[in-house]
């Protein structure tokens, strides 16, 4: 369980968050969305510690992340996994040394033992026979299952996705969605998704965070929030004219 | 007030590199990888550079050689002298500060704006010790290596030049190049070039690893590189050169 408790960050003289508090159950997808710049990087950031908040605190089962001493620092964040909005995989290396990179770095596995590893969690991400391709050479939707499957070598206690499908066809993107809340309930982890995509909302989305401009307005799950009285998230959520129009014919019907 | 903020920053990114280390082994390999990149790859412009410096020193000193009085086994010495002193150590490393400077710069600049750098803090790595103390022992143990290949090649460069075009004869250069020879000298531009390694590899990494931005940002922040690199690097050429000379 990860708990956020009044976190608040200010760039210059720009308030990006503004005293944020939401708890982040275990083995749960949980969704953080938001209109473009109006602070879920920013926050997820904050949480996974690459960002000072100005003040507030993150607590990962109990343990204070942004406080607490350097030996608790480590012992998170050999539990966190991560997904990063441009995937940031390292390009010097090939599929395989960007998965097996953090057995390599954090654990005293043989070669034998990190090479099987890396290749359970290609699979389980749906590649194979690509491990001697470098990033460069390989499409979109396969750089973020690359992602995915960095992120999960080490069975982290918990995941973050930064839009785990921007740039990806609709079809591609809820088949990563599908995945992360596969492996989300497989591994019982806690995920945090960041995204401004519905369809993601709406297929795993298990807790919502709603930010607007740097501020909570809106949590909930995906069963009850087309039932939203604020204004601001009707707007983010019917800004698809498809959607609008069938809340509106359903509201009709009933 | 700006410059003395950045230098502030500059030191604590120093200090940073050796806080919260990574395993020993991992550095061993790293920094082969970095002297591949850093030394090997800069060996074919270190050997065009130097031989065409000892050339046309040599010819140019002909040139100016109008008297009768002075013996021609003083190429030879010139040759040696200005190219150890000054030429193979300064000019090949400013050399390098554009080849090597703006590789790394470039390089982690590059894997700042694309949060690569974001990913190795997320896994607990220390990114600036794993990927920048590498580049700087890389740099600290092949830009001697360089000053002393481009030292012997501008020398030969001389011998070359001034033999082939028949203006010095093959003796008279290798006399003058045998004669008083201060072994000091050869000291000092290997001192010289320690001390550029680092600057240039150190201020490099500075630039690129603060990168903010895109594309556009990763390339000033080479060209900064290679700027301030190449103003550190004069600047130290003549402090070393009041200490030590
Ligand atoms: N390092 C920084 N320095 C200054 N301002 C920043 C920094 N990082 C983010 N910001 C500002 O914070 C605001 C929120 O940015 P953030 O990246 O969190 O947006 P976002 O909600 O993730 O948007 P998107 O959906 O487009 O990714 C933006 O206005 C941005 O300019
Ligand atoms: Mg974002």
């Amino acid at each position: 369980m990860i708990e956020v408790v009044d976190v608040s960050k200010t760039f210059g003289d720009k308030v990006v968050l503004d005293g944020i508090n939401a708890r982040f159950d275990d083995s749960n997808t949980s969704l953080i969305i938001g209109q473009s710049g109006h602070g879920k990087s920013v926050l997820l950031k904050c949480i996974v510690g690459l960002i000072q908040p100005d003040k507030g605190k993150v607590l990962y089962d109990g343990r204070d992340f942004i406080s607490g001493d350097d030996d608790t620092k480590r012992e998170i964040r050999r539990e966190i996994g991560m997904l990063f909005q441009g995937n940031a995989l390292f390009d010097s290396k090939d599929v395989e040394g960007n998965v097996m990179f953090p057995l390599d770095m954090l654990t005293s596995m043989s070669r034998e033992e990190k090479l099987e590893r890396v290749n359970f969690c290609l699979k389980r991400v749906g590649l194979e026979n690509v491990n001697k391709r470098m990033p460069s050479e390989i499409s979109g939707g396969m750089q973020k299952r690359v992602g995915i499957a960095r992120a999960i070598v080490l069975n982290p206690k918990y995941l973050f996705c930064d839009e785990p499908n921007s740039g990806l066809d609709p079809l591609t993107a809820i088949k990563i969605d599908e995945l992360i809340g596969e492996i989300t309930d497989e591994y019982k982890i806690t995920t945090i998704v960041v995204t401004h995509d519905m369809n993601s909302v709406m297929t795993i989305g298990e807790y919502i965070l709603y930010i607007h401009r740097g501020r909570k307005l809106w949590q909930g799950t995906s069963q009850t929030i087309t039932d939203t009285t604020s204004p601001e998230l009707q707007e983010f959520i019917f800004a698809n004219r498809l959607l609008r129009d069938a809340n509106n014919q359903r509201a009709k019907t009933s | 007030m700006y410059l003395l903020s950045q230098f502030g920053k500059y030191c604590l990114f120093i200090a940073s590199m050796f806080r919260n280390r990574e395993k020993f082994g991992v550095y061993v390999s790293r920094i082969l990888d970095e002297c591949m990149l850093i030394g090997i790859d800069s060996i074919f412009i270190v050997v065009i550079v130097s031989t065409f410096i000892g050339a046309v020193t040599a010819l140019q000193t002909v040139y100016n050689l109008v008297s009768p009085l002075i013996p021609l086994t003083i190429v030879g010495v010139l040759v040696r002298d200005t190219t150890i002193l000054e030429l193979a150590s300064t000019v090949i490393c400013i050399v390098l500060c554009g080849k090597v400077g703006s590789n790394i710069a470039g390089g982690l600049g590059t894997m700042r704006i694309t949060e690569q750098i974001d990913a190795l803090e997320v896994m607990g790595i220390n990114s600036a010790s794993y990927l920048v103390l590498p580049k700087i022992i890389a740099a600290l143990i092949t830009f001697p290596m360089l000053v002393i290949l481009a030292s012997f090649l501008s020398i030969y460069g001389g011998y070359l030049s001034s033999t082939l075009s028949g203006l010095v004869t093959k003796s008279d250069y290798i006399y003058g190049i045998r004669s008083d020879f201060n072994p000091g000298n050869v000291r000092f531009s290997l001192v010289k070039s320690f001390v550029f390694a680092f600057l240039i590899s150190s201020i490099s990494a500075f630039q690129g690893y603060y990168t903010r931005g895109g594309a556009l940002e990763v390339g000033q922040s080479s060209t900064k590189a290679v700027t301030n690199s190449c103003i550190a690097v004069l600047l130290a050429d003549y402090l070393l050169a009041q200490l030590l000379l």
